[in-house]
Order: structure tokens, then sequence, then C-alpha cells
């Protein structure tokens, strides 16, 4: 049976689609677009900035110790640091770093909340009842001090395992949104034409309700970004998160918070690019969500 | 109500034991003790060492004995500091629950505020303009802010004291920042609930009595708008407590954050599980008081429950 797929694609060529609705609702909504823009800028900025940068001789390593912390200037655009490195590379690499982290925490974060949500509603009763409750509990705890604790105890320097740990705690809104579109899908008619040409369970819940709640689970994961990066960023203050020789703007801004009173622009440049970019990704997953998700508009 | 209450407190202690037992086996099995240091010891002193904090116990007596002293909220002994963890927390809990306090009446008031008059407002350039506010004040990270604020107000302006400072005007900087983030989130809340309410039937009868739109909105619409906030305030508070680590850093404020990171670093176990155990234990008296409040504020889920 491959009627996910063939579904899928059949209903793209329909004119009016849920999805190019969506679309054209998105592209209505003239703050979302700019955001999205900006942000697809600062990814720009972060991953092809240094290489532009290079052609100039800037690079985010290069030490200049007789250069000191300079302020602004036309060779170093956001100044340079007590090192002489330029903050306007480090501030692309660390970047770089951060959305790195964002997206690999949101997918497993995703991995993790849909398969969770998805499996609590399809199965109901007392399953759903206590998986819902572990939700609950978690969301009520400060889990980033579990984070703490493990990156901590382990002593571990290893990007991968921060990756992990984020993604570990970001999916409590991703199965509760999850759960809340499988519950309305289960008793469709589709689910029940699924069911009598002889899916199973998993196949069922996976590739026939899953897909089509997948509106909802692209906002909640867009709504995620932005959360999972200044988690990272707060782990990299505390000195727990990215480890040196990595930088991410977490640790550029720990760095530029023990200066402020003698050298702003440490602190300014990483922080600045850092609460736009988490800004757009706000207003990003806000007109996502109205595109996607109508019935949740609140005018 | 009362079943509520008992329901919730035996969840709130199984939450506590399942935490108290995850972070003995999670430190017991993590490499390197707090006395594994490079300056070698005799071996006397080692002994009297691991007997001390019965390192040399069978594992399950380590965790019986853990277990019966967190049930009687004794947290045991600094093994880095010449204090009990309990004198840590008297001594200290009061700075952070301060900040706290402040930061959490912050962020509830003015962020109800915003809300409700944005939603008063729906779809004018008020609205959208408050709306925008409430974003930029979730979107800047608390320890972008806290050091320009550090900056522009105790540096540059001189209003407030930078750092280390007793008393109200000590805490308003630091109260701000860390409250900045939730009063967004609130804010945005509050529009939503009180619109929500706006199309309910109460709603329309009391503008049918002729009511002026500020008392519906103000009065009426509010009353039952908050409850997404209250909802909120008990995860805020969970997220505030982690805030204070970064604010108590930035702002040098001698609070429980500060000494839970610093337990963290120096791997002080007892201070470590101590402090776990009691704010989580914080958290669990907390979220029930906010399921009570919850039933005072709508009589009608007192008895739905």
């Amino acid at each position: 049976m491959s009627a996910g797929g063939k579904g899928a694609s059949l209903k793209m060529e329909i004119v009016r689609s849920p999805w190019r609705d969506a679309w054209r609702r998105l592209r209505k909504n003239r703050m979302s677009v700019v955001m999205g823009a900006i942000f697809f800028a600062v990814v720009l900025f972060c991953f092809l900035g240094p290489i532009v940068a290079g052609w100039f001789g800037l690079d985010a390593t290069t030490i200049r110790i007789d250069l000191g912390a300079t302020a602004p200037s036309l060779a170093h655009p956001f100044g340079t640091d007590l090192l002489g490195r330029d903050m306007l590379v480090r501030t692309m690499v660390g970047g770089r770093i951060a959305i790195m982290v964002a997206f690999t925490a949101t997918i497993i974060a995703l991995f993790i909340g849909v398969t969770w949500g998805a499996i609590a509603a399809y199965a109901g009763g007392r399953v759903d009842y206590v998986m819902m409750r572990v939700v609950d509990a978690l969301y009520g705890f400060p889990t980033i001090v579990f984070v703490i604790v493990v990156m901590a105890v382990f002593d571990t320097k290893s990007i991968v395992v921060l990756f992990a740990l984020i993604g570990g705690i970001s999916w409590l809104n991703m199965a509760r949104q999850t759960r809340g579109q499988v519950l309305s899908l289960r008793h469709r008619e589709f689910v029940e034409a699924a069911r009598a040409t002889g899916c199973g369970p998993a196949r069922v819940l996976f590739r026939h309700i899953v897909p089509n709640a997948l509106g909802v689970i692209i906002v909640a994961a867009t709504a995620s970004l932005p959360s999972v990066m200044l988690t990272e960023a707060f782990l990299s203050f505390l000195g727990l998160g990215v480890q040196a020789p990595l930088a991410s703007w977490g640790t550029l801004v720990s760095e530029g918070s023990s200066q402020i009173s003698v050298y702003a622009w440490v602190l300014i440049a990483p922080g600045v690019v850092m609460g736009i970019t988490i800004m757009a990704l706000n207003f990003l997953g806000d007109g996502l969500r109205d595109a996607l998700d109508p019935q949740t508009r609140k005018d | 109500m009362l079943r509520l209450v008992v329901t919730r407190l035996l969840g709130g202690v199984f939450v506590l034991f399942v935490v108290a037992t995850v972070s003995f086996f999670l430190l017991r099995a993590a490499p390197g003790g707090p006395f594994a240091s490079e300056r070698v010891v005799p071996e006397a002193v080692q002994r009297n060492i691991e007997e001390r904090y019965h390192l040399n116990d069978p594992l399950w007596q380590q965790y019986v004995t853990h277990l019966s002293r967190m049930a009687t909220l004794d947290f045991g002994h600094s093994m880095k500091r010449q204090r009990t963890v309990n004198e840590m927390i008297a001594d200290h809990a009061p700075h952070s629950l301060r900040l706290g306090l402040m930061a959490i009446v912050f962020a509830a008031l003015f962020g109800t505020v915003l809300g409700v008059t944005a939603a008063a407002k729906r779809n004018s350039a008020t609205d959208y303009t408050l709306m925008v506010v409430a974003l930029l004040g979730i979107s800047i990270p608390s320890f972008v802010l806290g050091p320009m604020f550090i900056r522009w107000f105790s540096l540059d302006l001189g209003w407030f004291p930078p750092a280390r400072a007793e008393g109200f005007e000590g805490y308003v900087l630091p109260a701000l920042v860390l409250g900045m983030i939730y009063a967004g989130t609130v804010a945005r809340l509050a529009r939503a609930g009180v619109l929500d309410t706006m199309s309910q039937d109460y709603v329309r009868t009391a503008r049918a009595k002729g009511l002026a739109e500020r008392v519906v909105v103000w009065k009426h619409a509010l009353r039952l708008g908050v409850i997404p906030v209250i909802t909120y305030l008990g995860p805020a508070t969970a997220a505030l407590i982690s805030g204070s680590f970064v604010i108590e850093k930035i702002f040098q404020i001698p609070g429980l954050g500060y000494y839970f990171v610093d337990s963290v670093v120096s791997r002080d176990y007892p201070v470590l599980t101590g402090l776990l155990v009691f704010y989580v234990a914080f958290l669990v008296v907390l979220n029930l008081v906010v399921d009570i409040l919850y039933g005072v504020i709508d009589p009608r889920t007192r008895d739905a429950r």
C-alpha cells in the first residue's frame, strides 16, 4: 500500500490544496515574509560570511595581542576582542554552531515528541493518561537543570551529547501538539479505510495519520527553534555548553559580558545578531501558525 | 478539592523519589569523584574521607541512607565548604526567592496589563505595537540584556548599583531582566485568553446589562481570561529557577542558583543532590498552590475534577 505517498502527490495537483492556501496566507503576512528573509540572511551571513571575510584577510582565530580590543572600525566592522581577534568573523562562526545546534536538537526533539504524542493519542486510555502525565511532570520541572548536571558530571566536551541532551528536553510541546492533532484525526474515514485495507497500527499511525498532522508539527518545530537556540546559548554562557576551541553565540556573549564596562562591542556584536535571529524565528513561527493552523487564530 | 490535593501531593512525592534516585545513581556513575584531585593524599586521610562520607559502604546502603536523609530534609554536609547544605539553603534561598518573586510579580502584572490592553483594542495599531514589544521581550536573551542594562543604567546613568547590592534597588535591574521573557509570554497568553472569553455568553450578558466596555474587559473577561496566565506561572517558575543561575552570575547575587552552578562545576555531590531535591520539592508545592488557585478563580473547574 502506498496510499500515503500517492495521496500526498495527488493533493498537490489540486489548485487549492491546504498547503497552497497556507503558503498564500504566509506570503500575505508581510511581517513573516520580512522575518523569514532576515533569518535567511543570518544563515547566509554565518555560513558564507567567513568565506567572504577571508578575501579581506579576516578570520576568527588570528590572535593579535598587539591590537588588543579595538572599537568597530573599517578594518574590523564589529571591532576586535581582548586578544585582537576579529569580532565580525567570530560572530559568524559562533552563529554556525548556534544554528546547527538549534536545527539538530529540534530534529531530535521532533522525533521524540511526535512519536510520543502520536502513540499516546492512538493508544488512548490508560497508556495515554500515563504518557501525558509524564509530559506534565516534566513540563513543571526545570529540565535544563538535568542537562547541566549531566553535562558537568560526565565532563563531556562532545557537541553531539549537547545536541542530544537539548533535543531530549525540548520535545514536550511537540508531544502535546501532535497528540491533540492525532486525537482529532484518528476516527476519520481515511483512517478506517487504511485499517480496512489491512494496515497495522504502526503503519496507520505513521504513514496515514501523522502526515496529516504535519501542519501542526511544522508549527511546533518552528516555535521550538528559538527556545532551543536560547537553551544552547544559556548553557554555553554558564560554561557548560559548547567548549573551546569551538565557540557559539553563548560563549561569545559570556566573554563579552565580563568586559561590558570597557569593551561593550565584544558583547553587543554577537548579542544583537543572536537577538535578531531569535526574534526573526519567533515572528516566523507566529506567521506559520497563523498560516498552517487557522483555527488557532485569535481574531 | 481534598481529593485533588491528596492525589497531587502523592504524585509530588513520587516525582521527588524519582529525582532523588536518578540523581543518586547519576552521580555515582560519574567518572571522577569530588576528592579525585591531582594532589596525592596520604592513604589514612583518604580512608578517613571515604569513611566520613560513607563512600565505602555498599551501594544499596548508601542509597538507603541517601533516601532516608532526603525524606527527613537532611541534605548533609558540603564536601567543599565548611557548611551543611541546609545552612546554605537557609542563607542563600532568601536572596533567590526575593529575586524570583520580584521578577514574577513584574512579569505577571506588566504582562497582563500589556496583553489585556492589546485585547481590548484588538487589531488596532496599539495592539500590534504592544504585541511586537512582547515578542521583542521574549527574543532578547537575559544574558545579553543583563550586561547591557548594567552598562546603561548602572555605569552610564548611575541609577542602580551595578552588582552585589543589598536592598530593594539592588534587585530592580536583575528582576526586570529576569522577568522580561516571562512578561512577554504572559502578555501573549493574556491577550489570547481575554479574546477567547470575549465571545462567551456571560460577557455578552455583562455587555447587555449596559456596563462600560472598560468594566466588561477588565473585570469580567479578565477573570477567566487570565487562567492561561495562572497555569503558565507554574512552568514559568520552573524556568525562572534556571534563569536565576545566569542572572545571579551576572549581577553577583549570593543566591542559591550561584551555589548550584558552583556545586556542579566542583562536583560537590551533597550540595548538588540536596539543591536538586529542594528545587523540585519547591516546585511540587508551588504547582499544587497553582492548582488550588485555579479552582478559586474559576468555580466551574472545582467539581469537574
